[in-house]
């Protein structure tokens, strides 16, 4: 690249302002975005990065502000026009009709919706071209519902490189990657920037940020923070500037594990879809430790999250509850043995939208005493049991009577925490649990745990965060295709050996050695 | 355009939507009642008056809405669980029909014993008759819409084919009816000289009832929670498909009981024109009230009025009576949105 | 005559695909805007609205494709109120279609008593009548049973190829099956997905008022009040029993009147005559629940069938 292409000004936000009712997402933000670059937009949960992304794409229309790419005005609010100008977002979430194929989910939309004909030879083509000059390996003709979620984020990416996106935006990419997948798709930006594309790339994982950017573009509360070039500063400087004051995560101090209080033995359950069912699982829950579970998402997580919260039963092997076999199992019985659950989805799961805090607040105790008796509800006393939860877990809100819907989701997840702890729980199934909160409220998340495992408590930590894992676990498991691999202890295992048995690699050796 | 909930709505944004439907509600029927050569507050006054402007009326009215009350219940207790019952129809029959199988003669009892086990009686006929679309529901997942809305004409056939054959009157001069049902069996009146029956009262009962269950119980707080999140009532513990069951054999109940009021407060025997059709007449009703049992009962008297009065108007100035269900359904239509408008506004983006 | 000289006949197999047609039409209908992930509870009534209309405008001297179009523009007027009040407002799409049905069976209803206020006995049309298709009509059996039929069932059957051909072929089609199976995908390649809904939900009303039309301008020539009856609710069922595929809803349309018109040959068998009349009417609704629990195991259910679109809902 000339000297002159690299200082052409391929993307420029103007004072970009965004407001949800009283939430600012976006405060007077302006970037800009250079030919061949790589900026890494960073902020923590809330910050207003995707909001950002998104008003650039056109799903939202910003309240004042200018978007130009290539020089040229964008109209705002228009999906189409920000396509054809060349912006190709891959969304956290991914936008793919898994009931159709890979060509399919990429050609829609991209020839007029009056043209009779669909040319599917020449997008068949198109397609196969395009993996290769990108290394993005990937079978047109699969149905998307049978990929992997590593192949999904290909397809994603493809779909913007078919619309000859020369600007690129991945929100949070490597969230549901193994570190291997995370080095391909590393791999692919670079080519991508070397065959002339720039690139945003949302994060808020320090160390890729220092990996792959040029320049960091820092977003506090929707405002921005800080600007810089990223040889020009280090990881402890970018989370100073993400928070706003020194990060003080939870320390966690060594701890001496008790007796195994919940033990899997050879589980298996069945596949639900594409689920996988655990194969064989042995697990032991100790008492005073925290069990971290590694893996990348869809590996069997929500088959364990469930058997051990009491949705599904074992249809091999043996699940003992301190020692014993169990004779019957369920949600109730679960609740009743002392494991608290912490569901992996608080707006899907773990709460009920339309209900108010106090009758979230009871969903777990509400037929027996002192909730109700004998079929009749005792309000006042749930009111009162649900101010103490509010009180003690640091709950904001307007009140107990508040639809659970107005909170946010800190909020709902210190209520769904309260719940669950108040029973001075024995075993904790945090599943997720500090998924798209903010700082804060993370931390708040992590030291609750913490503090039950020092009373105590045999705590499981299923995430895909990988560096959560590591931080809070004493041991961990990697979870791939529903077998569980042997336990590793803390500090045993660098994020690259981890990765390898979360690929599913580490399994083929484990079972020979089983075998023989 | 997008929606965005609002927090802290004002007392303007909570009473003007539903005041706006209810004015263009009118004015629509002004216009249809134009249309058919009427004056539109010709048409309007007469409604008004052939639902309460006299004792008459007002009365008919009361007894109109009975039945509205019973499957508007029915409606409201399954659409709040989320069961979408549309086969109140055929679980009204289903009383009627037990009420007339029992109390004709069957159990020579008095009244006293014999009223509340017709209660009873048809209260269970109902429940299994949406108990086999509920259970179809929970076993193998079939959507409820469709069986019990087909349902509704099996069953009328069913009751038609007795009707010819079994239960026929054999005095009845070959028209398919039963016969009539003992004296015991009749429901009296809820005073002297007053042209209504018990089953007002017993409708009125059922509504607090309702409500009592709904607010109160720990049934009603599980039917709300499946209702609302079904994913989340079963990780909590709820046992949805027992919770869907117990809400379809009250609701079935309900509806039951709208067909044993009119043949034993108001008819005294069965025939095929028993109902028409007060089951997709709840449907309205619940929705109107939205879902609330206590509104139910407003709910029913306002649609009971309109059909009265319109009844009662149609015969003075010849307007159709289909009037008072396009006004229905139009009211309808415009409530839910002008519920929504309550809670959410309008962006564009 | 038994069982299998009807089976045999080819008066039964015409009746058959006579019968049929107007399921055809509604299902094709009901299919079209489930695909795009709305579910149209008004079909009942708009079938009714279409049969009035198409009637009426006939009655009153256009000719009778004239009468299928005004029918077809009655429906996607319908289909403009459900698909405003489900789409971009997202109101329960249960409510809001029974809400549809009840006004558009009561608006018709009204507009009968007000056009033939005098009238004892619904009077009558000249109608379609059956175009025997040269050669093709002589064929045994097949060729009375599918060639000499009135131009609408040849309709039926063009639009269901035409149905297909869009919706597998065309980028059109393309767009709206992904707006049933996951609308995200859709708005992130920049279409419209309320654009796409409603746009399938007043197309497939259209044809379901064609539907009802069938009904009062080629299997009868007159209107009469309780003429649908339920056949709005069955094409419901007809598209699960067809897994949400066109050429496997005509099949199911034709297996399921052909119960229809069997039931109503066997009251003449001797076996038949014991059997009240009732019984076999009933059949009809009972086979369309059955075909509902067969079919319910089966997961090509549109993925996003019923859920609304609330863009970047917060």
């Amino acid at each position: 690249m000339t000297g002159a292409e690299a200082a052409q000004v391929v993307l420029r936000l103007d004072r970009i302002t965004k407001t949800f009712g009283k939430l600012i997402a976006n405060d007077a933000v302006s970037l800009s975005l250079h030919r061949g670059e790589v900026i890494a937009l960073l902020g923590e949960n809330g910050a207003g990065k995707t909001t950002l992304m998104n008003i650039l794409f056109g799903q939202y229309t910003a309240d004042s502000g200018a978007v130009e790419v290539f020089g040229k005005a964008l109209p705002p609010g228009n999906p189409r026009a920000a396509l054809d100008a060349g912006v190709g977002m891959v969304h956290q979430h991914f936008t793919l009709a898994d009931n159709m194929t890979v060509l399919e989910n990429v050609a829609l939309g991209t020839v007029p919706l009056w043209q009779p004909r669909l040319d599917p030879a020449a997008v068949h083509a198109r397609i196969t071209k395009l993996a290769d000059d990108f290394r993005l390996s990937v079978d047109p003709d699969a149905r998307v519902g049978t990929l992997t979620v590593g192949e999904r984020q290909r397809v994603e990416i493809l779909k913007a490189l078919y619309r000859e996106a020369k600007i690129l935006i991945l929100d949070e990419p490597t969230a549901v990657l193994t570190p291997q997948e995370t080095d391909d798709l590393f791999a692919t930006l670079r080519k991508a920037v070397a065959l002339g594309l720039s690139i945003v790339f949302i994060s808020h994982k320090l160390h890729e940020v220092m990996d792959i950017s040029d320049r960091v573009v820092i977003l506090r509360h929707g405002r921005l923070v800080a600007e810089m070039a990223t040889r020009d500063t280090d990881r402890h400087a970018l989370a100073a500037a993400m928070v706003g004051a020194e990060v003080n995560a939870p320390k966690v101090s060594p701890a001496t594990p008790g007796a195994p209080l919940l033990q899997l033995r050879d589980v298996s359950t069945p596949d639900q879809g594409n689920a996988p069912g655990l194969k064989r699982a042995t697990l032991d829950l100790r008492a005073g430790q925290i069990t971290g579970l590694a893996g990348v998402s869809g590996n069997g997580q929500a088959a364990l999250a469930d058997l051990i919260g009491g949705l599904t039963a074992p249809d091999a092997g043996q699940l003992d509850l301190d020692g014993a076999g169990l004779a019957q199992w369920s949600p109730r019985i679960a609740v009743q043995s002392g494991i608290a659950r912490i569901p992996e989805d608080r707006h899907k799961t773990g709460t009920i939208a339309d209900f108010t805090l106090t009758e979230n607040a009871i969903l777990e105790s509400y037929h027996k005493p002192p909730m109700s008796r004998r079929g009749w509800m005792n309000w006042a006393r749930a009111e009162t049991a649900t101010q103490e939860i509010i009180a003690r877990y640091d709950v904001r809100c307007p009140g107990p009577e508040t639809r659970i819907r107005l909170l946010s989701g800190g909020n709902m997840q210190k209520l769904i925490l309260g719940r669950v702890l108040e029973a001075a729980p024995r075993i904790i199934l945090a599943n997720q649990p500090v998924r798209g909160l903010d700082i804060g409220a993370v931390n708040y998340v992590h030291s609750q745990l913490l503090a039950a495992r020092a009373r105590g408590a045999a705590v499981l930590l299923i995430s895909e965060d990988l560096d959560e894992i590591m931080a809070l676990s004493d041991v961990i498991h990697v979870i791939s295709e529903g077998r569980l691999s042997p336990e590793f202890a803390r500090g045993s295992m660098t994020p690259a050996e981890l990765g390898v048995w979360m690929a599913g690699h580490g399994f083929e050796r484990d079972e020979v050695a089983h075998a023989s | 355009m997008r929606l965005e909930p609002i927090a802290n709505p004002s007392l303007a944004r909570t009473i003007l939507p539903p005041v706006i439907a209810i004015a263009t509600t009118v004015v629509v029927a002004s216009l249809l009642a134009m249309l058919a050569g009427a004056n539109p507050f010709a048409v309007l006054g007469l409604i008004l008056k052939g639902a309460f402007g006299s004792k008459f009326a007002v009365l008919e009215t009361l007894n109109r809405a009975t039945p509205l009350i019973f499957t508007g219940l029915s409606v409201a207790v399954a659409f709040r669980a989320r069961l979408w019952n549309i086969g109140a129809e055929a679980q009204l029959y289903a009383g009627a029909l037990i009420t007339v199988v029992l109390g004709t003669g069957a159990l020579p009892w008095g009244a006293g014993a014999l009223l509340p086990t017709l209660v009873l009686a048809a209260m269970l006929a109902g429940a299994v008759v949406l108990l086999v679309p509920a259970l179809l529901k929970v076993r193998f997942g079939v959507d409820e819409v469709v069986t019990t809305l087909l349902f509704n004409f099996i069953f009328l056939l069913f009751v038609s084919m007795l009707l010819e054959g079994p239960l026929k009157d054999p005095m009845g001069m070959g028209w398919p009816k039963s016969e009539r049902l003992i004296a015991e069996a009749r429901l009296p009146r809820m005073m002297e000289g007053l042209r209504l029956h018990w089953g007002f009262g017993l409708a009125i009962i059922s509504a607090a009832l309702v409500w009592v269950i709904q607010r109160r119980t720990t049934l009603g707080y599980e039917m709300r929670a499946v209702g609302l999140n079904r994913d989340a009532a079963r990780f909590a513990g709820i046992a949805v498909n027992g919770v869907l069951i117990r809400t379809a054999l009250l609701s079935g109940g309900l509806a039951a009981l709208a067909g044993f009021s009119e043949v034993a407060g108001v008819k005294g025997s069965l025939t095929l024109d028993l109902s028409p059709g007060f089951g997709y007449t709840g449907i309205i009703v619940a929705m109107l009230a939205l879902l609330n049992p206590l509104a139910v009962v407003a709910a029913a008297l306002f649609v009971a009025g309109i059909f009265v009065g319109a009844d009662s108007m149609s015969r003075a100035v010849g307007v159709p009576t289909y009037l008072a269900d396009i006004m229905l359904a139009t009211a309808l239509l415009l409530m839910v949105l002008a519920i929504l408008l309550t809670r959410f506004r309008v962006v564009r983006e | 005559m038994d069982m299998l000289d009807i089976l045999l006949s080819a008066s039964f197999w015409a009746a058959a695909i006579r019968i049929a047609s107007p399921l055809i039409f509604a299902t094709l209908g009901e299919l079209i805007c489930e695909r795009a992930g709305v579910l149209n509870l008004g079909i009942e009534g708009i079938m009714v609205a279409g049969a009035f209309a198409g009637w009426m405008a006939v009655y009153s001297g256009t000719g009778l494709w004239t009468g299928v179009m005004v029918a077809m523009i009655v429906g996607m007027a319908f289909g403009l109120i459900h698909s405003v009040l489900t789409v971009p407002f997202g109101l329960s799409q249960h409510v809001v279609g029974l809400g549809v049905t009840l006004l558009a069976t009561s608006s018709t209803y009204y507009a009968y008593r007000l056009a033939l206020p005098e009238v004892t006995s619904p009077p009558k049309i000249t109608a379609f009548q059956p175009f025997e298709i040269p050669v093709l009509s002589d064929i045994p059996l097949i060729g009375p049973a599918l060639f000499a039929q009135t131009p609408m069932t040849y309709l039926a059957f063009v639009l269901v190829a035409v149905v297909s051909l869009v919706l597998y072929r065309t980028p059109l089609g393309l767009a709206l099956r992904a707006a049933g199976e996951n609308p995200a995908a859709v708005a992130a390649q920049g279409l419209s997905v309320t654009g796409i809904r409603m746009g399938a939900v007043i197309v497939g009303s259209g044809f379901m008022a064609m539907g009802g039309a069938f009904l009062t301008m080629s299997a009868f020539d007159s209107f009469f009040f309780e003429m649908v009856n339920g056949r709005g609710w069955i094409c419901i069922a007809l598209v699960v029993f067809g897994a949400w595929k066109p050429g496997k809803a005509l099949l199911g349309a034709v297996l399921f009147a052909a119960f229809d018109a069997l039931q109503i040959r066997v009251q003449q068998t001797p076996l038949g005559a014991d059997i009240p009349y009732q019984i076999f009417l009933m059949t009809p609704y009972v086979l369309s629940i059955l075909a509902l629990i067969v079919m319910s195991r089966r997961a090509e259910v549109p993925g996003a069938l019923m859920v609304p679109f609330n863009k970047g809902e917060r």
